[in-house]
């Protein structure tokens, strides 16, 4: 059955309101089962070894040693695991990354792991371990990595995008270049300029829950594996690729989720795992310790990045370049190009554009942190705007309303946007009374701007009715933020039943499709469009069963509020049929009753907000205080508004932390330092003020309720947003981020001196 | 290996046993030889509260006490909080409040504040926050938790539930 | 790993002193077990004072307070008479991390831990604290700036452990505060920590001490600190002398917690803070 995923305008009885989430019940009483929560008879402990060095030749591994210990069931190294990605590069790193073929690239990298029959036989048997490392010399950083006297990591990365093709290998993987117009000729049409570097540090999605898995392998090629993750599916084919596993025999099963935010979207010891069992021929349990997720996981790029702004004395901006660097670890990655994509995507800017640079150092190999790229190139994007504004004697949000972009507006990445709702947030923020509320000494005020694509992308569900009307909703998108509730709300919506009657599960890969990641914001977008034609197929059975059960016409049924009604000439007479009522007879009118859909979701609508932030800076030690904080972002239409905001306050947390104190710090020798939760400092609850979020919604023309992805958007504007207010509290512009107070208190005396 | 200790102890009520090696934190002991996984290992170095237990009525991190200290002393965890399937005021409050998203980080948020509202039960904002300190959460910038808490405080003052 | 459970400080010293190996006293366990899910130590014998009768008790007389070695921080923190003659101590120990390393965290634990960050120390010199150190044969009393020799090491010898801290009773018009500086407002390690103790005699301060933390290997007693401000009113003159002061005795390390340059620098700052609220406490005017 086709569908149409056009935006219809209609009234709403469950979406749009507030319902509790299902789940709910066993989060709060302890019952959830997380990736570390489930338990296998006969089950080993997994543990990696892991390279102290930054950059090293592995000359040997002597593993006799450890396998003879008593109570050790299987040692592994890159030998268990073949290569057999074939001409598949991407995989290849990913198998790499996952265990060093005959290099250590980065602190952390695994080397070889053992699986043994209790915690301290295993850790007993990493000490056992005897490997042979040659020191290389080695780079952490973005800018020296670039330099023509770096250690080069891989000798077969020759700059794409470079004309004339490079003849020696470099760390450098791409050049990407986007925009539109002619920046000279805007430039040299502009009354003021301003040019600006900025610098952000790393920084990991820091979820609390640690990486974990459990891994059965079978001697006939059947495997099970129980993991948190992202994205099970995803991780059922890349665990089958690796290993050499038939996709159908791996059955993977994904946990409750402790918090992934792009991090758990890619496999690190679930490869790892398989192989321990598959070698020792038992279930293999590993679970990540607090530094092997700093580590040895997927942080963000740390980046340089330079930013011209060009505009006439009325604030129209003329011409905007952006040059981004962007490390991926010590993997090529794509990171430096999303950053081109968002750089200058809140305006509508007639000449621009947006180089980046993809760059390797030996760091670990960069993942996905919501909105992957986009915060930094905000920061730098954003701290300029107001600098500019500065400059033009222009209120910050003026310069921006007047630049903004709009429907029809043509984005720096390509295409035209549709109807968007930066312009709306920008307004509603002018509007809000956070503009109005008083500042006190040494606060300072900053509004900032931001925007996320959202995905869309495969997905796969089935909606099965009960015979007491009661409805089963599999998915197959991870419920990271609550989609579970909303997914339900939309079914219940579109039976025009009671939302209590409906339990939405995620399924196993084994049940349904294959469902993509829930990244890019996509889960409530994509699910909640398959929930939707998934439905609406279930109606289109139920009405053939209430026009069997009349024996009338298909066409003389329709279904309104949950109920099949007989229309037309003389079936005045039939009394309406419930679904309940229909669900009873199911078995005596043709079966089970299900709806079903498979969709690659198309058109997720972009996502745009605008932050306001107040920040109190101690003028004498430099530390930032957040006193107020305000979201107003475009979520096209919340289902669950409780939900909505949520991802709201998260995001911009996730940013403040980022804004102030959050970085990896490395050493000299290579060495991440700080790979705790004491010296790595997220927000803790006494950091920060309530968080006040304001909901718009400007419907997405390509979803049937008008559904824009929101989980993203929410992180983008809080470095700028910190920034900002920091500057108008101090009259320092801070470049660096995390802006610490030993940062910002050099800053106020490099300003004190030149002042 | 050597043998484990047997550990007599009371948790959520009732009189528990189990063996564990004396090196064993408290919160393995009680995951993997108890089975109460509701107690979450965050970090095991004490960092971010997602172990938290009350231990003899105190607020600790199960993950940096030792499995044989537990002998002879009462423990609740998060499994204990509801009463024959009614749940905790704290419970309903958060699931009302939407207070959680993944829910890694809620066993020891509930821990904790329930810890906070037995010694005050009129906390204010700043109290609240600062009692919490201790629970990382990734997820919701705590403004709805801070708000359950807030809610749960003046409800259970109104009925005078302690 | 062996685990003891005493039931006298002495025993508890016996232990210590006959252990061939490896052997750790546990209190409250935060720095202990830290460590060793670290891999940081590996103990062959781990003695638990917790079990000693009244090891956990606070007592209170006129000569001043008794501090068992096994109360925890939030056990200080409720104890109103302790709140009210050393609110400096209290508020220190009350620092070290969140609620519930409060539930555990003791003060010999603290102190013998011997990190230069710890928060309790400086606070604990400042009032002129003692240590009643128990040993397999004897008993000795301690100033508790005698403890700390270096980063992780304690004057102590095989077979001692600290069994009680003691504090003087807090004399008339005295007062005494602790500040340190963190990133965050919680759950970091100090950057730099200040105590100061002062007693005031006709609104002017007659005796000070003022002890620093985080900014040299040990905690240090600052005596030109203390001169600085005795006989004065902390006008403005005399606290930048007292930041001054302060700034000149660090001698801090980079690491990643903070650079040299920022903790001179805020040192002298939180000293003039720090010895406001002193002041104040000790019933002066500003």
């Amino acid at each position: 059955m086709a569908h149409d995923n056009s935006y219809v305008d209609k009234k709403f009885n469950i979406v749009g309101t507030r319902f509790n989430r299902p789940d709910g019940i066993d989060k709060v009483t302890g019952k959830a089962r997380y990736g570390a929560d489930a338990s296998a008879p006969g089950q080993l402990v997994g543990k990696v070894l892991r390279s102290p060095h930054a950059h090293a030749q592995i000359l040997k591994i002597n593993t006799s040693k450890a396998e003879k210990l008593q109570g050790v069931k299987s040692v592994i190294t890159f030998e268990d695991l073949p290569d057999l990605t074939g001409a598949d590069q991407g995989m290849a790193d990913i198998l790499e990354n996952c265990m060093a073929r005959g290099r250590a690239l980065y602190d952390g990298h695994a080397v070889a792991a053992v699986a043994a029959i209790d915690e301290q036989t295993a850790a007993k048997a990493l000490k056992l371990i005897e490997v042979k490392y040659k020191k290389l010399p080695h780079v952490t950083d973005v800018d020296e990595a670039m330099l023509p006297t770096a250690p080069v990591i891989h000798d077969r990365i020759f700059t794409r995008g470079v004309e004339p093709k490079p003849t020696k290998p470099s760390n450098i993987s791409s050049r990407t270049e986007m925009g539109n117009g002619d920046v000279d000729a805007g430039f040299a049409a502009a009354d003021v300029i301003i040019e600006h570097s900025f610098k952000t540090e790393q920084t990991h999605q820091g979820y609390i829950e640690p990486h974990a898995c459990l891994a059965s392998v079978n001697p006939d090629g059947t495997a099970e594996l129980w993991v948190t993750t992202q994205g099970h599916f995803v991780f059922r084919n890349v665990c089958a690729g690796l290993l050499g596993l038939d996709i159908a025999k791996l059955k993977v099963t994904s946990s409750e989720i402790g918090g992934g935010f792009g991090g758990k979207t890619h496999v690190w010891v679930e490869p790892v795992a398989l192989a321990l069992s598959r070698k020792a021929n038992r279930p293999v349990k590993m679970v990540m310790s607090r530094d092997e997720v700093f580590r040895a996981t997927g942080p963000t790029s740390s980046t340089s990045i330079d930013v011209k702004l060009g505009a006439k004395k009325n604030g129209e901006i003329t011409a905007a370049v952006a040059e981004l660097r962007y490390q991926g670890g010590a993997f090529p990655g794509n990171w430096a190009m999303l950053a081109c994509m968002t750089a200058f995507a809140c305006y509508d800017i007639k000449n621009n554009k947006s180089i980046g640079w993809d760059v390797l150092v030996n760091r670990p190999k960069v993942a996905a942190y919501r909105a992957p790229s986009a915060p930094m190139a905000a920061f730098a994007v954003e701290s300029a705007m107001d600098m500019l504004a500065k400059e033009l004697r222009m209120k910050a949000i003026d310069l921006r309303l007047k630049n903004v972009a709009r429907e029809g507006t043509l984005a720096p990445y390509g295409p035209t946007y549709g109807p968007i709702g930066i312009e709306d947030t920008l307004k509603a923020v002018k509007a809000h009374p956070h503009m109005r509320a008083k500042l006190k000494p040494n606060q300072g005020r900053g509004v900032a701007c931001g925007f996320w694509f959202n995905i869309g992308g495969q997905t796969s569900t089935d909606l099965n009715i009960g015979v007491d009307g009661t409805v089963n909703l599999a998915v197959g998108t991870v419920d990271v933020g609550g989609s579970r509730s909303s997914l339900a709300m939309i079914a219940a919506e579109e039976l025009g039943i009671d939302y209590e009657n409906v339990k939405a599960n995620i399924a196993d890969t084994t049940s349904l499709g294959h469902n993509d990641m829930t990244e890019g914001s996509r889960g409530t977008f994509s699910s909640g469009m398959a929930t939707i034609y998934a439905a609406r197929e279930a109606i289109e059975v139920l009405k053939q069963r209430a026009a069997k059960t009349w024996g009338i016409p298909l066409e003389d049924v329709s279904w309104e509020e949950g109920h099949a009604v007989a229309t037309g000439k003389g079936h005045g007479n039939l009394p309406k049929l419930s679904l309940r009522e229909i669900a009873a007879k199911s078995g005596r009118t043709g079966g089970p009753i299900a709806g079903h859909n498979e969709v690659t979701a198309d058109g997720a609508g972009m996502g745009f907000a605008s932050h306001i932030c107040d920040v109190e800076v101690d003028p004498e030690t430099g530390r930032s205080t957040i006193v107020r904080y305000t979201v107003v972002q475009d979520a096209g239409k919340a289902i669950n508004p409780d939900y909505v905001e949520g991802q709201f306050q998260g995001g911009a947390t996730q940013g403040i932390g980022w804004a102030l104190n959050e970085e990896y710090i490395y050493g000299d020798d290579g060495r991440l330092q700080n790979p705790g939760f004491l010296d790595y400092r997220i927000p803790v609850c006494s950091d920060l003020p309530f968080i006040d979020t304001q909901i718009l919604e400007i419907p997405n023309p390509n979803h049937p309720y008008g559904v824009r992805g929101v989980g993203e958007t929410s992180i983008v504007p809080p470095l700028a947003a910190v920034g900002n207010a920091i500057a108008n509290a101090t009259g320092v512009r801070m470049g660096h981020a995390p802006m610490s107070p030993p940062r910002v208190l050099a800053a106020l005396d490099a300003l004190d001196n030149a002042g | 290996m050597s043998k484990s200790t047997l550990v007599s102890t009371t948790v959520n009520g009732d009189a528990v046993e189990f063996a564990c090696p004396t090196d064993e934190s408290l919160m393995t002991a009680l995951r993997d030889r108890v089975g109460l996984t509701g107690v979450k290992e965050g970090c095991g170095t004490g960092d971010c509260g997602a172990c938290s237990i009350s231990l003899d009525g105190r607020l600790v991190c199960s993950c940096i006490v030792l499995g044989v200290e537990a002998e002879g002393r009462t423990i609740e965890t998060v499994e204990g909080l509801s009463q024959n399937g009614v749940l905790h005021p704290l419970q309903q409050s958060f699931i009302d409040h939407a207070a959680l998203q993944c829910g890694i980080c809620t066993p020891g948020f509930l821990i904790a504040a329930k810890a906070l509202l037995d010694r005050n039960p009129n906390p204010n904002e700043s109290e609240i926050r600062y009692a919490l300190a201790g629970n990382l959460c990734r997820c919701t910038g705590y403004d709805k938790i801070v708000r359950a808490v807030q809610a749960t405080a003046k409800d259970m003052r109104k009925k005078g539930r302690s | 790993m062996r685990y003891e459970t005493p039931a006298s400080a002495k025993e508890a010293a016996g232990l210590l002193k006959k252990e061939k190996g490896a052997a750790f006293l546990l209190a409250g366990g935060t720095d202990l077990l830290v460590k060793l899910k670290m891999g940081i130590v590996e103990p062959d014998l781990v003695v638990d004072i917790k079990r000693i009768p009244k090891i956990s008790e606070i007592q209170s007389s006129t000569k001043g307070f008794t501090i068992g070695a096994a109360v925890s921080g939030a056990e200080l923190g409720e104890h109103a008479g302790l709140k009210k003659a050393w609110p400096g101590v209290v508020e220190a120990a009350n620092l070290i991390g969140s609620d519930q390393i409060q539930g555990r965290a003791t003060l010999p634990g603290n102190l013998c831990n011997a990190s230069p960050a710890a928060d309790s120390v400086p606070a604990l010199i400042a009032a002129g604290a003692k240590a009643v150190v128990v040993g397999p044969l004897k008993k000795r009393t301690v100033a508790v700036e005698k403890i700390v020799i270096g980063p992780g090491k304690t004057s102590l010898a095989k077979g001692e452990l600290i069994e009680a801290i003691t504090l003087p009773k807090a004399e008339p018009r005295s007062g005494d505060a602790y500040l340190r500086f963190t990133p965050r407002t919680e759950m970091d390690i100090a950057v730099v920590g200040i105590a100061i103790s002062l007693k005031l005699e006709r609104g002017v301060i007659k005796k000070a001490r003022v002890v620093l933390g985080a900014v040299a290997p040990t905690a240090i007693v600052v005596a030109a600190a203390a001169k600085a401000i005795v006989g004065s009113k902390l006008d403005d003159k005399t606290l930048d002398k007292l930041a001054a002061a302060c700034s000149a005795a660090c001698n801090p390390i980079d690491d990643k917690r903070g650079t040299i340059e920022y903790r001179v620098r805020v040192a002298g700052v939180l000293a003039k803070r720090a010895a406001k609220i002193a002041f104040q406490r000790a019933g002066g005017s500003l």
